[in-house]
């Protein structure tokens, strides 16, 4: 498998994660569009640690391919504790304007 | 073809459509549920790649807990399809036009690029627990313990922020 099918199928998932927060008003489906481009990065830093594999193989050292699975784990811990304080965010908006709509979130414009 | 490509196919094909579906449905609870599928294709591709850590860690903090939270959060608001936003169909074609514009631009460049630089699927050893593990502990221990004094924060913040005051 060649490099370029996981990169393109990571920038069609990482777009439609675009899309999503363009076009959608949901505050909660915005934020798993976040999610969804987080993951699609993810992906793309497992396959090119992949890539360096071999390279990594022939230097002797096996820590230069894993580094990118690390910073996979890593990006998994800080979305984890980004998740906890923007969805306690979310609910603390909707008691106060009961909308989940982001069009309502305005009053710090004027 | 083989079964390897066959695989890759069939796992794209399904991380690809069910993210469609997931910014397409009404319901925001179909929308989690769809995000959830995405995961477990992204999975499947992590297993296919040979990185056994990262795809049980990407079920069990994704799929199972952040997922969770979500539909925890859906559910406690009461969100359905009734409640969602009016939808504007101009600003929703400009979006969708910005992101393929994107997608485009990306795809482009990419096919400039002539190197052909070869993954190798199903074996390997840089993605196992072992390898991971030594890595972690001897060369990233410090971000290791940073990220634990971050989750304390994130804790003690959703808390801050979700008091009733």
């Amino acid at each position: 498998m060649d490099i370029k099918a996981y990169i393109i199928l990571s920038m069609v998932l990482f777009t439609i994660g675009v899309v999503g927060v363009l076009v959608r008003r949901n505050a909660i489906i915005i934020f798993m569009c976040v999610e969804l481009m987080l993951n699609a990065v993810n992906l793309l830093l497992v396959a090119f640690s992949k890539m360096h594999a071999l390279e990594a193989a022939a230097q002797a050292s096996p820590n230069l391919a894993s580094d990118a699975q690390i910073f996979v784990f890593f990006i998994m811990v800080v979305a984890a504790a980004e998740v906890s304080v923007g969805l306690a965010i979310i609910v603390m908006m909707y008691r106060n304007v009961h909308t989940v709509d982001v069009n309502f979130l305005n009053r710090l414009k004027n | 073809m083989n079964i390897t490509t066959l695989l890759f196919i069939l796992l794209s094909v399904m991380a690809v459509g069910s993210a469609v579906m997931m910014i397409t449905s009404k319901s925001p609870v179909h929308s989690v549920l769809w995000l959830i599928v995405v995961f477990f294709a992204i999975s499947g591709h992590y297993i296919l790649l040979n990185a056994q850590f990262l795809a049980i860690v990407n079920i069990i903090v994704y799929a199972g807990a952040i997922m969770v939270l979500f539909l925890f959060v859906v559910m406690l608001m009461n969100l359905n399809a009734e409640t969602e936003p009016v939808k504007n169909y101009r600003l929703q074609l400009v979006g969708v036009l910005s992101g393929g514009a994107l997608l485009l631009i990306i795809i482009t460049a990419l096919n400039k690029m002539d190197v052909e630089m070869p993954i190798e699927l199903k074996t390997g050893d840089t993605g196992l627990i072992k390898v991971l593990g030594l890595n972690l502990f001897k060369n990233y221990v410090l971000p290791f313990e940073i990220s634990s004094v971050l989750f304390l924060s994130a804790m003690i913040g959703a808390v801050v922020i979700g008091k009733k005051d």
